[in-house]
């Protein structure tokens, strides 16, 4: 089960990581998307996979937190998914905002010399 | 413990007095020079008073915690020491205030000037007291600092702010070597306390660093008191206004090295490198500032040579540390604010009243300005050290120290003829300054018609010059016990008492006084006429200047070798910067684990799951799909990036981590809806694009496939490596175990992110408040393409083909869903403590709710029935989560602490009700804020085209 998770994570980086190296702006975004997946899914992880454990507790008296998913890579990986949407949306502007500057949406604001 | 709160006031009350001085109207004048004269007063007031209890006890301590673990304390200490250097900072301030009030012009800002002159009044303060090293080197940097400000005070000026750049540069570098020494000390020492470190000498001069350590302190004292080679800033600083020469330039900035010399000198001292280092540099700065002094032309150009050359002297006396060395140091630390001061106010009189400081033009002016022209013979005589003066005993004093055996040294035999020809020099500048602009016949060129000024901006100097006489003729009634308490402070409880009086009889340094005096007059008067019409240097010397050498380095360092370095290794273009920056990364990840790290570690693996496998395979093709895909079918990509973010969503709800599916759902609604708004505005890709099947594109793509092939599978290892091995001990088990007593709520991630790691969480709506406006600023100028620009290809369609009422059915049901969204999004809210939920997910669905109103009818339509005003929730979300947290400290828990309990609600029940929740609403609001601000300003950009086409339609017909 970890393996496939792991493998996935690594799939989500591959094609995150391709993209960044793209020229074009809009490939870039997707690959930044693709690539705060991935990091997302990795900082979880990193709490260990527990799958049907509840993850609200009981009302009142003592937990035993072995019995629990660790909240603290979820609390890092909730504000993590808010902060790249708002990456996304300012590189979104960015880029259309360029394009419209430079006339091209080449992440160089200009084509390649052939 | 009165006396302790008295000193920690001391220090604070000049900042305050500051923030009161800046606050006054723009225009006024008066009301921040009584501000910063009441607030001088009011801190001799307190400074006499602790003279009074605290004499016996010294030094006085006391201190204010400020990061103890660190072994930072703004600690503070008072001995005789720093009681006399902080009575001269005071009093010569109080004096230059009033100076001030009278120079200052009407156009120049009168509360910029007395907030900085009081900052910077606080900041010298707390170098004199600070009894910690580090909260010194700050306070030293503060003095820095504020002096560029005040020097670059008339920032219109070329030369003003040239000056004010260059001492910051020599000073603050000096004081960066100074903060690496004290650190060195503290190593040294394992204390940052300056009682421990002064008590610790003998460790400190064995220790292996003590020769780095002396030369990185050394240097930081040089730059502050301007000595050879680091003078030449202090020339350049002359551009500041007279009033600040007069302060800083006198008796505070340029003195802060030299008290740190003598301070440090019981500690670090007494070895033959301090000797040869301190001594040897400032007898050379004491002499040649003397001889470079003689052939300035302008007027403050002379006096702040004549500063270096009496620092160089103080230098000097401290590098032979003996009793009577510190004791002559102090008392010319003394007498030089006083001189000092009062000359540069007399320049400062001079420039205003005749409009030059050119010694060539000034002449006779004793014939238009007598009583200021008397006042500035005297200082300088006491300059000249002319017996009966202030300045004429601790020269003697110096002289004294000078011909004392000390080491057997060349330096140590040459001491006294050095200091002889110094003061000859110190002399001749003092007659050259005397005879051009006070005697002679009247000059008849000048800018102003020169007389004397009005009487309240004379009073300063008439004030400095008779403290000058007194200490000249009574200095053991005046200053004796004063002096002798400092002494002490520095060298000690057991030095014997030291008399001082204007005659020691026929003795070694009255002799070369009157050596002194002579040969001044002789160097002086025979060549007065070629120095006049001389270049402003002295011979051979003065084409090598300093200053230009610092600006060469400066140029070359700042503007010509990062010029070259970028030539030679920079790119802008982005790709080879990313590709740089990944391989860096894999590199330095495979650096720390190559080789330690096996994948797989003892953990078991859970069994595979059918389901889960599939839903990957579906979401790894998702993803390898949109790399391909991304480039020429964008949609589709998009669409594609959509099941790899569900799959995602999927896998947090089967890992029981029901908060982050419910907001990786929505964020996942919101982004897509994002991206697609963007795609209208990117180049149609209908062609593929010239060169892309060519050879070098195909290289090209093949590397990255490789880079990103090896990225994969280095996160892959990592992920797997970590997940076979068993969990560590994690505060996550803290968080659990207290998250319902201390906080209330039974949702641990909401708790930890709206309790006990509010502060981030508040940082980061922040971010999000900030990134939203960022967006909405960005497209504010927002120009599309050309070809972007038209009515899309849907809407071009003849008319009758476009139905009226586009989307009807799903548009009703938008608009009927509305509501329950809304009620949703509450449930979400209220929920979000004990339950899956919170602010961020509520706010995100509030957000989608006002978003799919304008994706199911027209803008204009919904905009004339609801009006959002999204920047108003991103500010009152960040005030709400702001004041809560301020609410705290009413009951007196730091920042953001919070508060909980459950309250019954009649007709609903218990409801739990926690300053948390209060906080949470915070955050709501300002997603809400954010995200449709992000949305509504990339959506509005078709409306705002569409509004261009009409009105261009519209000119167009009325031309018609």
């Amino acid at each position: 089960m970890e393996a496939v998770l792991a493998l996935a994570i690594g799939v989500l980086t591959a094609s995150g990581v391709w993209l960044l190296l793209r020229p074009r702006t809009f490939q870039v975004i997707i690959g930044l998307s693709l690539l705060s997946h991935a990091v997302n899914l990795f900082i979880f992880s990193m709490g260990r996979l527990r799958p049907g454990a509840p993850p609200i507790m009981p009302d009142g008296g003592f937990v035993d937190p072995s019995r629990y998913t660790d909240p603290l890579p979820q609390a890092l990986v909730l504000t993590a998914i808010v902060i790249s949407f708002a990456t996304t949306a300012l590189f979104l502007v960015i880029m259309i905002a360029a394009r419209g500057l430079t006339g091209t949406d080449h992440v160089d604001g200009r084509e390649r010399e052939q | 413990m009165i006396a302790q709160n008295l000193m920690l006031v001391l220090v604070l009350l000049p900042f305050v007095g500051a923030l009161a001085a800046v606050t006054q109207p723009r225009g006024a004048q008066r009301g921040p020079a009584w501000i910063s004269g009441a607030t001088m007063a009011a801190g001799l007031v307190i400074l006499a008073a602790l003279r009074g209890p605290a004499g016996a006890t010294w030094p006085l301590r006391a201190s204010l915690h400020w990061a103890p673990s660190a072994g930072l304390d703004l600690a503070f200490r008072l001995d005789g020491f720093a009681w006399l250097f902080a009575a001269l900072i005071l009093g010569i301030g109080i004096l230059v205030v009033l100076y001030a009030r009278y120079y200052l012009a009407p156009t120049d800002s009168a509360p910029r000037f007395h907030a900085l002159l009081l900052a910077f009044c606080g900041s010298m303060l707390g170098l004199v007291l600070s009894a910690n090293v580090i909260i010194l080197v700050v306070f030293w940097e503060m003095t820095s600092l504020l002096s560029f400000l005040l020097i670059g005070f008339r920032s219109a000026n070329v030369g003003a702010r040239e000056g004010a750049r260059m001492s910051l540069i020599v000073t603050a570098g000096g004081g960066l070597c100074l903060l690496v020494a004290m650190l060195i000390l503290g190593r040294i020492t394992g204390s940052y306390d300056l009682d421990h470190i002064l008590a610790a000498g003998a460790v400190i001069r064995a220790h292996p660093l003590y020769p780095p350590l002396l030369v990185l302190f050394l240097l930081g004292a040089f730059t502050k008191s301007a000595q050879m080679p680091f003078h030449f800033w202090l020339p350049g600083a002359m551009a500041a206004p007279t009033p600040v020469s007069a302060y800083l330039h006198s008796a505070t900035m340029v003195k802060a090295g030299v008290f740190l010399l003598i301070r440090f000198s019981p500690a670090l001292g007494g070895t033959d490198a301090w000797f040869w280092m301190v001594t040897g540099t400032g007898m050379l700065t004491m002499t040649l500032g003397a001889v470079i002094a003689l052939f300035r032309h302008d007027l403050k150009g002379l006096l702040a040579y004549s500063t270096v050359s009496h620092l160089g002297l103080i230098t000097a006396l401290a590098g032979l540390g003996s009793e009577t060395a510190i004791l002559a140091a102090i008392f010319h630390i003394v007498n030089h604010a006083v001189f000092k001061a009062s000359l540069f106010m007399a320049a400062g009189i001079i420039d205003h009243e005749t409009g030059t400081r050119d010694m060539r033009r000034l002449s006779g002016l004793i014939h238009f300005m007598p009583v200021t022209g008397a006042l500035a013979i005297v200082a300088s005589a006491a300059m000249a050290g002319v017996p009966l003066l202030n300045g004429f005993i601790s020269k003697e004093m110096f002289f004294a120290a000078a011909a004392d055996w000390h080491n057997g040294t060349w330096l140590d035999n040459a001491l006294p003829l050095i200091a002889t020809v110094g003061a000859a020099f110190s002399v001749a500048y003092s007659a050259r300054f005397i005879a051009t602009v006070f005697f002679g016949p009247p000059a008849t060129d000048l800018p102003h018609l020169p007389h004397e000024p009005v009487r309240w901006m004379r009073r300063p100097v008439e004030a400095l010059v008779f403290i000058c006489l007194a200490i000249g003729i009574a200095p053991d009634a005046v200053l004796g016990p004063t002096l002798n308490a400092a002494a002490r402070g520095v060298l000690g409880p057991l030095i014997p008492h030291v008399s001082i009086s204007p005659w020691h009889g026929l003795n070694l340094p009255l002799m070369m006084s009157v050596i002194a005096l002579l040969a001044g007059a002789a160097i002086y008067f025979p060549f007065a006429r070629r120095i006049s019409e001389g270049p402003e240097g002295p011979p051979l010397l003065w084409r090598v200047r300093a200053v230009r050498l610092f600006e060469i380095g400066l140029l070359a360092v700042t503007w010509k070798w990062p010029r070259v370095l970028h030539r030679a290794a920079g790119t802008d273009r982005l790709q080879p910067q990313i590709l740089v920056l990944v391989c860096l990364a894999l590199l330095a990840g495979l650096g720390v684990t190559f080789g330690r790290l096996s994948p797989i570690g003892q953990r078991a693996m859970l069994a595979p799951d059918l389901a889960f496998v599939l839903m990957w395979i579906a979401g790894g093709a998702a993803a390898v799909g949109a790399a391909a895909l991304a480039k020429y079918h964008r949609f589709a990509a998009l669409m594609l990036l959509g099941v790899a973010g569900a799959v995602t969503c999927l896998t947090f709800a089967w890992a029981s981590a029901p908060d982050l599916a419910v907001t990786q759902l929505l964020v996942e609604v919101v982004t897509t809806v994002l991206l697609l708004l963007g795609l209208r505005w990117l180049p149609k890709r209908n062609a593929e694009i010239p060169g892309d099947r060519l050879f070098p594109a195909r290289l090209r793509r093949a590397r990255d496939l490789v880079i990103a092939i090896i990225a994969g599978a280095a996160t892959t290892m990592a992920a797997l490596a970590v997940m076979t091995r068993p969990p560590g001990p994690s505060i996550g088990n803290w968080f659990l175990r207290n998250a319902h007593s201390e906080a209330g709520g039974l949702n641990a991630v909401n708790v930890i992110l709206v309790d006990f790691r509010a502060f981030d969480t508040f940082g980061e709506i922040t971010v999000l408040g900030v990134v939203g406006l960022t967006v909405f600023a960005l497209l504010r100028r927002f120009r599309p393409a050309d070809e972007s620009a038209g009515r899309p290809a849907q809407q071009t369609g003849k008319a009758g083909e476009i139905d009226d009422l586009p989307m009807l059915v799903p548009s009703i049901t938008i608009r009927w869903m509305f509501p329950v969204l809304i009620v949703f999004s509450a449930w979400l809210f209220m929920r979000g403590h004990d339950l899956p939920g919170g602010g961020f997910s509520a706010g995100v669905t509030l957000a989608i709710a006002l978003l799919a109103q304008y994706l199911g009818a027209d803008t204009r339509w919904i905009e004339a029935r609801i009006t959002v005003l999204p920047i108003r929730w991103i500010g009152v979300g960040l005030l709400i989560a702001g004041l809560t947290g301020m609410s705290a400290a009413a009951f007196g828990y730091p920042f953001l602490s919070a508060q909980a309990r459950y309250v019954e609600l009649p007709g609903i029940g218990a409801v739990p009700a926690s300053t948390a929740m209060a906080f949470d609403l915070g955050v709501y609001a300002l997603v809400v804020g954010a995200t449709v601000l992000m949305l509504i300003a990339i959506a509005h950009q078709s409306l705002r085209s569409a509004r261009q086409r009409e009105r261009a339609a519209e000119e167009e017909g009325e031309a018609a």
